[in-house]
């Protein structure tokens, strides 16, 4: 098994599962309905010029969140 | 309920961007009625599809919804309207669930709550054509017996399936969905006992009881979900215990409600979804490369604003004046019609001018508000939030203030009614509260007659001209930067911002969607802040034209004698800090209506004959003449360089301005918040006029 890292440490194209999830914050909670739940694939599609916010592809569509929430969100890359 | 109409009530719910505008627009067509949802500024819409019997049936389009646990004011109307707690809406009694097809599962989640609602359930499928054409297959008769509603297939841009979703429509024994999900072990307890005391004690009806329970147990904020009403002592009690229950054994009741759901989905989308032969990247990936490259990026988006701007400028200037032609044809025709008096004058000078005032600026705000649609339609409005966010960080707001915030260097008017795709209410209040500090286009005659006075030749070199322009564009845009952030960190300080946000796919925009969209939009802004402009331009025609001068007086003297003139001179000690005179205060005073006007009114003050203001090319050497020939009483010159300068200085930062503060009464839905918008930007712009001009004498200018 591959070490956990945080989302917003994964590469620009690298896939990972994701493991860890804080449990509270409405925040949080918006980001499992929209399908970003421990268990699920996601792939990190590109960061913005700036530097952040970052996107996600998961469950075929894309999602944009800051940094700063995704580092509250364990990863597991995938091999 | 109401006897007028016994058509059965039909809402169509989906996610954003799931192409919901576009399939009640062909539903309805023109027979829609749009509005707001009164006490929140949400676009409500409601209109009158036929079905396959001819009979009529009502149909509400819904806002955009992620969850039934909204984060949103959209999202909070779409639950409420479905819960039937708007006593303005009729509660729905079937719903067209509306998903986009080529992302089934997120778009089931909604699906999934609503299906908890105890009504009859439409699923329609759209872009089903974009399914095809990824390969993949989703096998409907499965769905349908899965869930146990009807399920049909459409694509919404073409009417394709539309007879079809009619005819389910027309359905009298349409059925309840049958739920292939229960509530988790751990929770259901806690949902059934929620649920009958919902019932018992709260009033709820039986059947959506289990749905508000199951709401209550997702969201963190309870008084939130039960709406204005607060839960009762025992609901609360019940709520409170299982949820110390549950914090004493550690689990996480609301990320297992979601978990369990998306399970759900995850198995019936298994059965009902093949997926299609993985393929390379595709037609959206690939502009999205670049479209947000970290240099080609920039470049589109600069592209696109300029040519957006470019538009704005050179196509709304014909039809600018042409309104301006014709209303000031209209006031001669009348003028010559009506025989002299207090009401041709009241009719030609105040009600004319105040519709004229409204009008002309219409075009420049359909324009702005079709780029806007456009933007909106095509996925694109998106990508610019996802690359200026960062930016907008900095002072504490989000990507998605951007394109309002950039509007606004038109208009402030279609800016700040851009400001509904803002989620968070006081990101949103935020940026309409600074909008207006971005230099609009009513500002730039006032610029250009300051320029022209402050240089002593004839012609004022380009180089100087430009440079002048463009630093006030800057300071208005620093301004309003400086202001959002203080903003942010006082009086709106709030929960540390979040950015979750989609990125749909790229698609062709629906013209006619948009058009009509632009159309509404316009049509809202004429309806809402109309009536308030037509009062403010009557209450200043009057100031200007009372008490009467004898009949010899020149329009000068009139003016000077006037309650505006009174009022100039009753100003002058506040102004004379930063170097204007009465006149100038009646020019302040006047301008209220928009800014341009300035310009007129300066020349009716300083005497200039026959100049003409309704023409935007007017020749404005013998203004600027007359104004450099201008004295204080002791004879030192009035408009000097610094004070051309310092009132230059003025109009970046100062309110003047009656059309924006009616609409952001309209979108703030209060006084309090237009109010203390015209008193915090004409404070500043009293005080940064103030150093400005004490500095510039102190240093000798």
């Amino acid at each position: 098994m591959a070490a956990e890292i945080r989302l917003s440490e994964l590469a620009a194209g690298k896939a990972a599962v994701i493991r860890s999830f804080p449990k509270s914050g409405s925040g949080f909670l918006r980001l499992r309905e929209m399908g970003l739940l421990p268990g699920t694939t996601v792939t990190l599609v590109r960061v913005a010029p700036l530097g952040d916010p970052i996107e996600i592809k998961l469950r075929g569509y894309l999602l944009t969140l800051r940094k700063s929430e995704a580092e509250h969100i364990g990863v597991e890359p995938a091999p | 309920m109401k006897s007028e109409s016994t058509a059965p009530v039909f809402a169509i719910v989906g996610n954003p961007n799931c192409g919901k505008s576009t399939l009640f627009n062909a539903l309805t067509g023109l027979k829609q009625k749009v509005g707001n949802y009164p006490g929140v500024t949400v676009e409500k819409k409601q209109g009158t599809a036929y079905s396959q019997h001819g009979l009529p049936l009502t149909v509400i389009d819904l806002p955009g919804a992620y969850s039934l646990a909204a984060r949103s004011p959209d999202e909070a109307v779409t639950r409420d309207v479905l819960l039937g707690r708007r006593a303005d809406t009729p509660t729905p009694d079937r719903i067209i669930c509306l998903v986009d097809a080529t992302n089934l599962e997120r778009n089931l989640y909604l699906v999934h709550q609503v299906m908890d609602l105890g009504r009859p359930v439409i699923l329609a499928l759209n872009m089903m054509d974009l399914v095809e054409a990824s390969g993949m297959t989703i096998r409907i008769g499965r769905l349908q017996t899965a869930l146990g509603i009807p399920v049909i297939p459409c694509e919404a841009v073409n009417g394709k399936g539309l007879i079809e979703l009619k005819l389910a429509m027309s359905r009298t024994d349409l059925p309840l969905p049958r739920h292939a999900w229960d509530v988790p072990g751990a929770i259901a307890a806690a949902v059934a006992e929620l649920q009958a005391s919902l019932a018992l004690n709260d009033g709820k009806s039986p059947l959506s009881a289990r749905a508000e329970a199951l709401l209550l147990l997702t969201d963190q904020d309870s008084i939130r979900v039960a709406g204005s009403t607060p839960l009762s002592a025992r609901t609360a009690e019940i709520l409170a215990t299982w949820k110390k229950r549950w914090e004493a054994e550690g689990m996480d009741w609301a990320g297992t409600l979601v978990n369990s759901r998306y399970e759900a989905i995850g198995r019936l989308a298994a059965e009902v979804v093949q997926p299609g032969a993985a393929s390379g990247p595709t037609v959206s990936d690939r502009i999205d490369s670049v479209v947000t490259h970290p240099l080609w990026g920039w470049l589109i988006l600069g592209v696109v604003m300029t040519l957006i701007f470019v538009s704005i400028f050179t196509l709304a200037e014909y039809p600018m004046d042409w309104i301006g032609n014709g209303v000031s044809a209209l006031a001669g025709w009348v003028k010559g019609a009506l025989a002299p008096g207090d009401l041709r004058d009241l009719l030609t000078d105040g009600a004319i001018q105040g519709v004229g005032t409204i009008v002309t600026f219409l075009p420049q705000i359909l324009i702005l508000f079709f780029f806007i649609g456009l933007l909106e339609n095509t996925g694109y409005m998106a990508r610019a939030a996802f690359i200026m966010d960062r930016m907008m960080s900095r002072v504490g707001l989000n990507g998605r203030s951007f394109i309002p915030l950039l509007s606004s260097y038109a208009c402030a008017i279609p800016g700040i009614m851009a400001t509904r795709t803002i989620e968070d209410p006081k990101d949103r209040l935020t940026t309409i509260l600074v909008a207006p500090l971005m230099s609009c286009s009513a500002r730039l005659p006032v610029y250009l007659l300051m320029i022209a006075a402050m240089m002593p030749g004839n012609l004022v070199p380009l180089a100087t001209k430009v440079g002048l322009m463009l630093f006030m564009y800057a300071i208005g845009t620093f301004g309003a930067f400086g202001f959002a952030w203080l903003f942010k960190r006082t009086l709106l300080k709030g929960a540390p911002p979040l950015m979750i946000m989609e990125l749909p796919p790229y698609r062709l925009p629906g013209l006619k969607d948009v058009a009509m969209h632009m159309v509404q939009r316009a049509g809202l802004f004429l309806k809402r802040a109309g009536t308030v402009i037509l009062g403010i331009s009557i209450i200043l025609w009057f100031l200007s034209t009372y008490p009467k001068s004898p009949a010899t007086a020149t329009q000068t003297q009139q003016v000077e004698h006037s309650f505006a003139g009174r009022a100039g001179h009753a100003i002058e000690p506040l102004i004379k800090p930063i170097g204007f005179d009465w006149r100038i205060g009646i020019g302040l005073i006047s301008s209220f209506a928009a800014r341009e006007v300035f310009v007129s009114s300066t020349a009716v003050v300083f005497s200039v004959e026959n100049f003409d203001a309704t023409n935007d090319h007017a020749d404005i050497a013998p203004l600027r003449v007359a104004l450099r020939h201008a004295r204080w009483p002791d004879g030192r010159a009035l408009f000097t360089p610094l004070v051309c300068l310092t009132l230059m200085i003025y109009y970046v930062f100062a309110m003047q301005c009656m059309s924006t503060i009616a609409v952001v009464r309209r979108e703030t839905n209060s006084w309090r918040w237009p109010i203390f918008q015209t008193l915090y930007m004409t404070g500043a712009a009293w005080i940064f006029s103030f150093i400005i001009y004490q500095v510039g004498t102190a240093i000798g200018f």
